[in-house]
């Protein structure tokens, strides 16, 4: 900025030259009030809660690593890992075959979906407990002919722990299905045609430019549903499987302290689910390529840079007396 | 193809539109019909593009001619007719006299002698330019990934993009991003180019540069079918132009006929409403 305004005649104001004028932001009294009030709030229930003479404190740092509380947490995560697998691999099947163009393939899709989201997941978690009801022996053979080849008393096979993966999986592969489905319906049709047009086959075209591209869509409503599925491992309780809130509750019922026994599941799964954020935030970024022009730096490359920066910086070239230009 | 069938074709097309009718046409295109449901896109067309010939497609929006582009590496399918590329029947085989269609695989495999660059571009957003220009060769033609790039680079500096191989699409212009599409379909080395309204998305001072790249692409004598409303372009590089109105080639011929001197009202009709 320069000093002298160009003097235009008409236009000239009286303090036309003083052009270093100080802007003062508004000032907004009301955000420290409320800041103030939530506070305080926020300090009389910690203080209440911290004073209840009913909460044993030391109870919840005694059990947060009892060895029933860690089995529960191993086992938690255990049939989180392979629901999640298992179902993600079903959902693409069933996703698929609900885009086809085959009719008979796309209404059992579209049945399959309406019936598993449409009943609530715990019925469904108490029904396959009771599988053993229905069928009192599983069979390998022809259908509806009397060729067996092996057979098992149902209860034998299909344990709460296989119930329960069977309900959670089964359920969860409706929800994944519509995800998968809205990805692959988000990437534009011109790049199937681009893909087919330079000579690639459906499945390498769906390999390397559709479920890259579907992909940056799935994996934000997967990582919710990783997390939801993390919490619903919980309603297996209602068959006995012993995860990690059904060894809770079997504690707190020999020793009555059930609110500290919750205060530690909690604590458990809080730590869990903000674990499982961390591989959803680098998959994000490695499928979102391309979309934004900018990466912005990981957490851990502004740790790196906010370091760098505190170190002092290299020493400044000596003084020289050479001239020469370069390219010269 | 058999010589024998092209001949008989020959005999055929040849009756009706004897000015049209080349047996050695890399691209013969023999009385192909084509409906959207009740509606009839493509009527009638019989056309033959010559090995090394630029043929622009022009007519009315709706005339079939994107259509009829799309057919010629079976993006479409046909429903009677016969397009010929190179000798090879595309997306058909012969059997006794009707035309069955080929397995995804079979077609992949025409297609890649056959390049095509589209209005919107349709780069992979989640690859460089260079992927971009790379993936088919490597993953398709299974050449060699080292030999791949080095011809990605070359190409991408043929088409003025040598400092641009890093970036994604989604920080190229849109007239940087198709430079990349020619590119990518140039990487195949495909007998034929195909271009579907190449410059209609692109802003108005970025339209020179795509059609500088493909002026040269055709003094190198690759083989083109161009649909574009840059006549212009047609004018100065067309060996034949084609004007399509209602699912059929209204006129056909070198540019000076066609463009200088119609015969037909709906060919001066349309002239005077894109001049």
């Amino acid at each position: 900025m320069s000093a002298q305004t160009p003097a235009s005649g008409a236009q000239a104001f009286e303090f036309s030259t003083e052009d270093d004028i100080v802007a003062v932001p508004l000032r907004r009294p009301w955000r420290w009030v409320s800041a103030i009030l939530v506070l305080l709030l926020l300090s009389w229930f910690i203080v209440t809660v911290a004073t209840n003479p009913n909460l044993d404190f030391a109870a919840v740092g005694e059990f947060l690593f009892d060895p029933r509380i860690l089995s529960g947490v191993g086992l938690t995560i255990l049939i989180t890992v392979v629901s999640m697998v298992v179902s993600t691999l079903l959902a693409v099947v069933i996703a698929a075959m609900r885009l086809s163009s085959n009719p008979v393939l796309s209404s059992v899709s579209w049945f399959y979906v309406w019936a598993f989201r449409g009943t609530p997941q715990l019925v469904q978690i108490v029904l396959w407990g009771y599988l053993g009801l229905l069928f009192d022996k599983l069979r390998l053979g022809i259908p509806l002919t009397d060729i067996e080849f092996w057979s098992i008393d149902t209860n034998t096979l299909i344990t709460p722990l296989v119930a329960g993966l069977l309900a959670l999986t089964l359920n969860q592969a409706a929800y994944s299905s519509e995800i998968v489905r809205a990805g692959m319906m988000s990437v534009d049709e011109g790049q199937r045609e681009a893909a087919f047009s330079l000579g690639m086959s459906p499945i390498y075209t769906f390999r390397r430019v559709l479920l890259p591209q579907a992909m940056r869509v799935i994996i934000p409503p997967m990582g919710n549903e990783l997390i939801s599925m993390l919490k619903n491992t919980s309603l297996l309780s209602v068959i006995a499987v012993m995860e990690l809130y059904t060894q809770a509750q079997v504690i707190s019922s020999s020793n009555l302290k059930q609110v500290e026994l919750l205060i530690v599941v909690s604590a458990w799964y809080l730590f869990l689910t903000s674990v499982l954020s961390v591989p959803q935030y680098y998959l994000e970024r490695r499928f979102g390529r391309g979309t934004t022009r900018n990466l912005p730096p990981t957490p851990f490359q502004r740790i790196k840079a906010a370091l760098n920066s505190r170190k002092p910086g290299p020493e400044p070239a000596p003084a020289t007396t050479v001239t020469t230009v370069i390219g010269e | 193809m058999t010589v024998n069938e092209s001949t008989q074709s020959a005999a055929h097309a040849g009756a009706e539109q004897p000015s049209r009718f080349d047996p050695n046409a890399l691209v013969q295109i023999r009385r192909v019909r084509k409906s959207f449901g009740a509606h009839q896109v493509l009527r009638d067309i019989s056309l033959s593009v010559p090995a090394g010939s630029v043929t622009v497609l022009l007519g009315p929006s709706g005339s079939g001619k994107s259509t009829l582009l799309r057919c010629i590496n079976h993006l479409e399918t046909i429903d009677g007719g016969r397009i010929i590329v190179d000798g090879d029947l595309i997306g058909y085989r012969r059997v006794g006299n009707k035309n069955h269609e080929m397995t995804p695989r079979q077609i992949a495999k025409q297609r890649e002698n056959i390049g095509m660059v589209f209005q919107k571009f349709n780069l992979f957003p989640h690859m460089t330019a260079l992927e971009n220009v790379m993936e088919a060769p490597v993953g398709v033609a299974k050449r060699s990934k080292a030999e791949s790039k080095q011809r990605a680079l070359d190409l991408l500096a043929r088409v003025g993009l040598a400092d641009f191989a890093g970036h994604y699409p989604a920080q190229l212009s849109g007239g940087q991003q198709q430079r990349v599409a020619i590119a990518r379909a140039l990487a195949m080395d495909p007998k034929l180019m195909l271009f579907d309204e190449p410059t209609s998305a692109l802003d108005p001072e970025l339209v020179g540069d795509v059609l500088d790249v493909m002026r040269e692409l055709a003094n190198e004598g690759m083989t083109m079918i161009v649909v574009t409303h840059e006549i212009g372009f047609a004018r100065g590089v067309a060996d034949q132009v084609v004007f399509m109105d209602d699912g059929l080639v209204v006129e056909s011929g070198p540019p000076s006929e066609v463009l200088d001197n119609p015969q037909r009202q709906r060919t001066r009709n349309f002239l005077e409403s894109v001049k």
